[in-house]
Parts: structure tokens; C-alpha cells; sequence
């Protein structure tokens, strides 16, 4: 009998739920495989799909978000065995899919540690809350490669922003998967997009998108590069991550700062009377 | 309009030196450069002082005293002392008010009832509400140890001199960095005062430096290798710059920035009180206030008679010396900013959107502008897209609530916003739809130290006031 031809996988980017090719036709090889090279025009294809997963994502009862984020751990647990067959070790799988339980409950949570009524000196209700700032462009780090990709996917969404992520050019085979575990873990599309390629390809156009409202450097090991798209980012004024340095620590309590550089508070004023 | 006797403030509780030095490692000192320029009167263009221009080396004289202070005085000084340090400002503050009133006045061209009863209270108040959490920090929610930055650079606009003085210096004061504060150039004889506040509460050296100029000045003080933190109040356009230069340094940055904001006014708004809520809106502080109610949408069915009740309640303000008590509007701050005020307001007329002022007599000396409405404006004009940052309001309609929030937010900026309606749900429903840091509802233009301010988009990040205003100065 003969040995059975394995059907290989065809690696493509996230974008909008769907999973294209990049719109270049060009590929790089990474671990035998071939991953889309994304362009310029992926990119901001990338931003029209997250942008128009704003409303409906940051809309969502924070108990939904919280479900879904938890929803994302359950499918990640039962895929273990992909991630650790790309080279992922298992603990560093088992860490990524404790993260995404740790954020799914900062859902429901965050508005009122973060938020809160203030004691103005006057007959007025004041109240400050949370809010998303709206499409985030994400950075990802090269290392580790799946437990880093899920600590600045999951920070970012928890609270109603959508990402567009550049995965790291030499760890794509992890994002690329990842994508396969949101899209079947109930998240809306758009909500996560995913480009795989170059970063001095990709990141410059995000960082200079004019529908962009924050960056996320993580990833960016390279400082020149990192000053040159925080000096694009403020042609709008995103709000800006700064690179992580080498020596990060992905396993440590990833604290909130994260999430709250991601946010914009707003607060209401009413006057008190009858 | 009746006829009401002048009621002056007097000006003798304020003792103007004919000059005034740098404030650095608590002594008044001379420019290395000798560089100067004068402050005026904006209500009359009396020169008021003649005011020490900084250059890069006295930046650097600054910004050394700063790190000196931070490393071997107020970094080390246990929280509850630093406490009391800033709850002694506070109180001389409040001690001396009158006088920092007639002076910002003086120097800015605010009204005296805004600088006597907003302002200064305001001040005092920020002082005394982050003096409280000096020995506190550990419980403020960043984490069990947060640490201050170190020196904090530290430009402010000429709006609320002093008031935005205290919003700069109290957080980063109370979270343990140091400070230097570049007032701005057509406003800093407050700042130089508040030096002397300084030496008197024995605020130990170099805690606190003023450095006076212009633009320069302030670059050469956010562009310093040697400060940890940038926190600037001021113009998007300064502001992006600004974002510019601390790319890739690890200076952490708060930028207040500009504002366009909607006030909107639906159909079953009280009126009466609405047209009180648009005329503070947006002739407060000659409209000179980033969170400004510029843009007035008003539903469609009700437009007329909101109009009517607008313009009669404006041909009861009085323009004219600020230090008159019964002065509603007073002088614009700087010749620059009438002859902004003007080009906008001609560009509006230009543009197609009717213009109507009260009949309103103004000084001859001095920059005045009288208080001005436009009707029929359209999102295309440049005065419903422009900051003008004076008291000129541009009205547009609207008929659905949908369509209200759409317009809104059509703009690149997002700091503030007012809603007008009887509804409690449809306040919710809209305020949650507006994409501004501050929504007023049934009211405009209230500030309080424990309420956090900032903005959306363009309007820079960040928050000052409030438990989330410690952020700014923290390692976290």
C-alpha cells in the first residue's frame, strides 16, 4: 500500500473574516511553505475591513466581548497540537491560552477599574468611563511568537478596538493559524486582521493612515524604523506603543497599560435638581 | 441695555515689576543671552513688563537644576512631605487670589468676574486636590510602586494662564517629578508670580523653574535630551510638531490640543436655559477655550425660535475693560489672534453664511471683537472646520438625532461636546455616540480637578485632572 499524499495548507492573510491572497500575487518562503507577501493595497484593505468592524465590535456589551475572548481560549485549546507541530513549544501554548482567558474577563471589568464616578464641588453627576479608540495598527513581536502575537492582539480588542496586525516576518506560520482559531471562535470580521510580509513594507503605510487611531510598536526591533512611524503616527495623533525591549518578559502579568494607552475616557457632566 | 456706573476692580493690589528674570533653581536670574520682550495690556496695549526671553543654555541651566532637584530633593522626599508642600501653595493661593485675579486680568484681558470666579478658584482647588495624593500614589490603581518620570517640559497656552499653570505643575508635582514650565509668551507675568508663591511656601530650589519666551523657547525645552516627560496645551498644529520631535526618544508625551465642538440643542431642550448654556459655550473667555461651543447644531423645528432667544440675550452682553465687575466679554489676548479672528469671520461672510452682531460699541485702544453668530453655515466652511478660538459661533441645523451625532463628530477634532434635550435616554444615547473626551449635558463649560479633561482624536491624549491625570506623570 502506498503512503498517503498529504494534502499541505495554503497560507494566506486574515482580512474582513476571509482569507485572501495578497492582492501582489507575491509570496516568501518561510519552514517550506509559502506566505502572502502583503502590499501597500493590503494594508489599507486591512484598515477599510477593521474600520468597518468598529461599530458593531465596540457596540458589544463588554459580557459578549468577554464570552467571545474566552471563546477564542476554548479553540485555541483544542488546536494545541497545530501550534506545538509549527515549532511552538507547549507551555508557551498552554501560557497563550491563559492570556486569553485573562483578558476575556478584563472585558466587563476594566470600565469600572478605569472608569468611575468623580466628587466635582458642585450639584453635578460626572462620570468617566472607558471608550476604544477605534482601528489599532498592531506591530507583532518576533518572539515568542504565538504567546507574543496573543498579548498585544488580545489588549487591544478586549476593550472594542479593532486591530490590523503585522505578524513578524519570520514567525508568520503561527499568526497565519491563529487567524484560522478567530475565525471559527464567534468574532466578528474585521474585528482581527492579519498581514503577513514585509514590516518596512507594511507598517509604514498603517503608520500613516489617515483612518488609523493608534499604533502599536511592539514588534519593531529595528529603533530608526520605530522613530520613523511614530513620526508618521502623529500626523494624525495616534496614540503610540512604544517598542518592547529585547529582554521583555511575555510570561510576567501583563498589567493594564496596554489596554488603557488603546482607550479614550469620557466624561459626561449633568446638572443635579428638580 | 440699562445703563450700569463703572464698577472697576482696583489694579493696586498688584504690584508689577517694571522686569522680570528667568525663575530657575528658585532664583530670579538673568538670560545668559540678555534677550527680552515685553507683555501688554491686550485691553489697552500698555506695556505691563518687561519679561527675560530664555535661550538653549538657560533651557539647559533649567532643565539641570530640575534633575538636580529630582535626583537629591523632591525624588527622595517622602510623599506626605511633598503633600504638604503643594497644600501650602494652595493655600497661599487662595490668600493672594485677588491679587493673581487683577494680574491675570491684566495681563490676559479676561473678564475679572471669570478670572475672580472661575479661575483662580479653579487653581487653588487643582493645587489642593493632587497635594492629596502625593502620599497616595500606591492606591491610585497603576500598580503597587509607581514611580515618577523625573523632569517634566512643560508648554502652556495664554487661554488660562495660571489655571493651566496649576493643571501642569500640581500632578506632576504630587507624583514626585520636576518641573520646568514655559508660559506663554503673551501671558507669563501669573507664571512669574506663582514663582514668588513658590519661594514663599520655601518650596525647596529647583522643584519648580519658569522659563518666559516664544517658540523657540519651548522647542528648545521639549527638544531637550534631558527631560523625561513633554506635556503641552496649546495648537494641533504645535502639537503634531511636538509629537514629531519626541519620536523615538523615551519621553512620554500628553498633548491638549484643539477643539471644533457641537452643542447640540434638540427640540424639547429648555430653551432659556440652552441659549445660557451657547452663550457660555462660546463667549466665555472671549471664546478662547479649546473645549468651546463653536459649532451650535440646533434641530430644525425649533432653530427660529432658539435664534431669537440667542440674539436677544446677546445684545445684553457687556464688552469692554476687563477689569470693569459687570464685563461679560473682554479683550482679545493679542493682536495675532484678532487679526485669526477676523480673516475666519470674513471667510465665513465670504463663504455665503450670514453674520450678525449686536449693536456693540467698542474701545478704541486695545484688540476687541464683538460677539458674532453665523447662520446658514454648511459643514464646507472653513468656520464650522476651523478652530477660530474667539466668540464668534457658527449655527447649522439638523432634523434627526442620527443626523446630529453625524455632524458632530464630522470633525478631525474631539474634546468636547454639549446636548441639550429634557430626554435623559436620548442624553445617554447621544453622549455615548459623540466622539469627545468631555460631554456636557444641560450644561457647558464646567471644570473641576477631580474630573478628568482631554480629548479624541486630534485633540491630542491623555488626560489632566482627576485620578487619570497622575498617568501622565507616572511609570506606568
Amino acid at each position: 500500500m502506498s503512503e498517503r499524499v498529504a494534502v499541505r495548507k495554503t497560507y494566506k492573510l486574515f482580512i474582513g473574516g476571509k482569507f485572501p491572497r495578497s492582492e501582489s500575487g507575491r509570496s516568501y518562503l518561510v519552514q517550506d511553505s509559502n506566505v502572502p507577501l502583503a502590499s501597500r493595497k493590503d494594508a489599507r484593505d486591512a484598515v477599510l475591513a477593521a474600520r468597518a468592524a468598529v461599530k458593531g465590535w465596540a457596540g458589544a456589551t463588554a459580557y459578549n466581548r468577554g464570552q467571545i475572548l474566552y471563546r477564542v481560549a476554548e479553540m485555541l485549546e483544542g488546536r494545541r497540537e497545530q501550534f506545538v507541530a509549527l515549532g511552538v513549544p507547549a507551555d508557551e501554548v498552554d501560557a497563550a491560552i491563559d492570556r486569553w482567558v485573562w483578558y476575556a474577563g478584563w472585558s466587563d471589568k476594566l470600565p469600572q477599574v478605569y472608569g468611575g464616578a468623580n466628587p466635582v464641588a458642585g450639584p453635578y453627576f460626572n462620570l468617566s468611563s472607558p471608550e476604544p479608540t477605534g482601528v489599532v495598527a498592531v506591530v507583532a513581536p518576533e518572539q515568542p511568537a504565538l504567546l507574543g502575537l496573543v498579548s498585544v492582539i488580545a489588549p487591544a480588542i478586549v476593550t472594542g478596538n479593532t486591530v490590523v496586525v503585522a505578524a513578524s516576518p519570520a514567525q508568520p506560520l503561527a499568526a497565519v493559524t491563529l487567524a484560522e482559531v478567530l475565525a471559527t471562535s464567534d468574532l466578528p470580521v474585521g474585528v482581527v486582521n492579519i498581514l503577513t510580509g514585509r514590516i518596512s513594507e507594511t507598517a509604514p503605510t498603517l503608520a500613516a493612515h489617515m483612518d488609523v487611531n493608534a499604533i502599536d510598536l511592539t514588534g519593531v526591533a529595528d529603533a530608526e524604523l520605530a522613530a520613523d512611524l511614530e513620526v508618521k503616527a502623529a500626523q494624525n495623533l495616534k496614540r503610540v506603543l512604544r517598542p518592547a525591549p529585547a529582554d521583555h518578559d511575555w510570561t510576567a502579568d501583563p498589567g493594564v497599560t496596554r489596554m488603557t494607552t488603546l482607550l479614550e475616557t469620557k466624561t459626561v457632566w449633568h446638572p443635579k435638581g428638580v | 441695555m440699562f445703563e450700569y456706573a463703572p464698577a472697576p476692580e482696583s489694579r493696586s493690589v498688584v504690584d508689577i515689576k517694571p522686569s522680570y528674570g528667568l525663575f530657575i533653581n528658585g532664583e530670579f536670574v538673568d538670560p545668559t543671552d540678555g534677550g527680552s520682550f515685553k507683555s501688554i495690556n491686550p485691553a489697552s496695549e500698555e506695556v505691563l513688563a518687561e519679561v527675560a526671553e530664555a535661550g538653549a543654555g538657560d533651557v539647559e541651566r533649567a532643565v539641570a537644576a530640575a534633575r538636580e532637584a529630582y535626583d537629591k530633593v523632591w525624588g527622595p522626599m517622602p510623599g506626605r512631605d511633598r503633600a504638604k508642600y503643594l497644600f501650602r501653595i494652595a493655600r497661599i493661593i487662595q490668600e493672594r487670589s485677588r491679587e493673581l485675579a487683577v494680574l491675570e486680568s491684566l495681563d490676559n484681558g479676561k473678564p475679572i468676574k471669570e478670572s475672580r470666579d472661575v479661575d483662580l478658584p479653579l487653581v487653588a482647588a487643582h493645587f489642593f486636590y493632587y497635594a492629596g495624593w502625593a502620599d497616595k500614589l500606591e492606591h491610585a490603581g497603576f500598580g503597587a510602586n509607581p514611580r515618577p518620570l523625573g523632569v517634566a517640559a512643560q508648554v502652556i497656552p495664554w487661554n488660562f494662564p495660571l489655571l493651566m499653570l496649576a493643571w501642569k505643575i500640581a500632578p506632576a508635582l504630587a507624583a514626585g517629578n520636576t518641573v520646568v514650565l514655559k508660559p506663554a509668551e503673551t501671558t507669563p507675568l501669573t507664571a512669574l508670580l506663582f514663582a514668588e508663591i513658590c519661594q514663599q511656601a520655601d518650596l525647596p530650589a529647583g522643584v519648580v523653574n519658569i522659563v518666559t519666551g516664544a517658540g523657540d523657547t519651548g522647542r528648545a525645552l521639549v527638544e531637550h535630551p534631558g527631560v523625561d516627560k513633554v506635556a503641552f496645551t496649546g495648537s494641533t498644529e504645535v502639537g503634531r510638531a511636538i509629537a514629531r520631535s519626541v519620536a523615538g526618544t523615551r519621553k512620554k508625551l500628553t498633548l491638549e490640543l484643539g477643539g471644533k465642538a457641537a452643542n447640540i440643542v434638540y427640540d424639547d431642550a429648555p430653551i432659556d436655559q440652552a441659549v445660557e448654556g451657547i452663550v457660555n459655550g462660546i463667549f466665555f473667555n472671549q471664546g478662547h477655550v479649546c473645549c468651546a461651543g463653536s459649532r451650535l447644531l440646533i434641530q430644525e423645528n425649533v432653530a427660529d425660535r432658539v435664534l431669537e432667544s440667542l440674539k436677544r440675550r446677546m445684545a445684553q452682553l457687556r464688552v469692554g475693560d476687563p477689569l470693569d465687575k459687570n464685563t461679560d466679554i473682554g479683550a482679545i489676548n493679542s493682536a495675532a489672534q484678532l487679526a485669526r479672528i477676523k480673516e475666519l469671520s470674513d471667510a465665513g461672510s465670504a463663504e455665503g453664511a450670514e453674520r450678525w452682531s449686536p449693536p456693540c460699541e467698542l474701545p478704541d485702544r486695545g484688540f476687541w471683537f464683538a460677539p458674532t453668530i453665523f447662520t446658514g453655515v454648511t459643514q464646507a466652511h472653513r468656520i464650522a472646520r476651523e478652530e477660530i478660538f474667539g466668540p464668534v459661533l457658527s449655527v447649522l441645523t439638523f432634523r434627526t438625532p442620527a443626523e446630529a451625532v453625524e455632524k458632530a463628530n464630522n470633525t478631525p477634532y474631539g474634546l468636547s461636546a454639549g446636548i441639550w434635550t429634557d430626554k435623559g435616554s436620548r442624553i445617554l444615547w447621544t453622549a455615548d455616540r459623540l466622539r469627545a473626551g468631555v460631554v456636557w449635558a444641560n450644561t457647558f463649560n464646567k471644570f473641576d480637578p477631580t474630573s478628568p479633561f482631554g480629548g479624541y482624536k486630534e485633540s491630542g491624549y491623555g488626560r489632566e485632572g482627576g485620578r487619570h491625570g497622575l498617568e501622565g506623570y507616572l511609570n506606568v
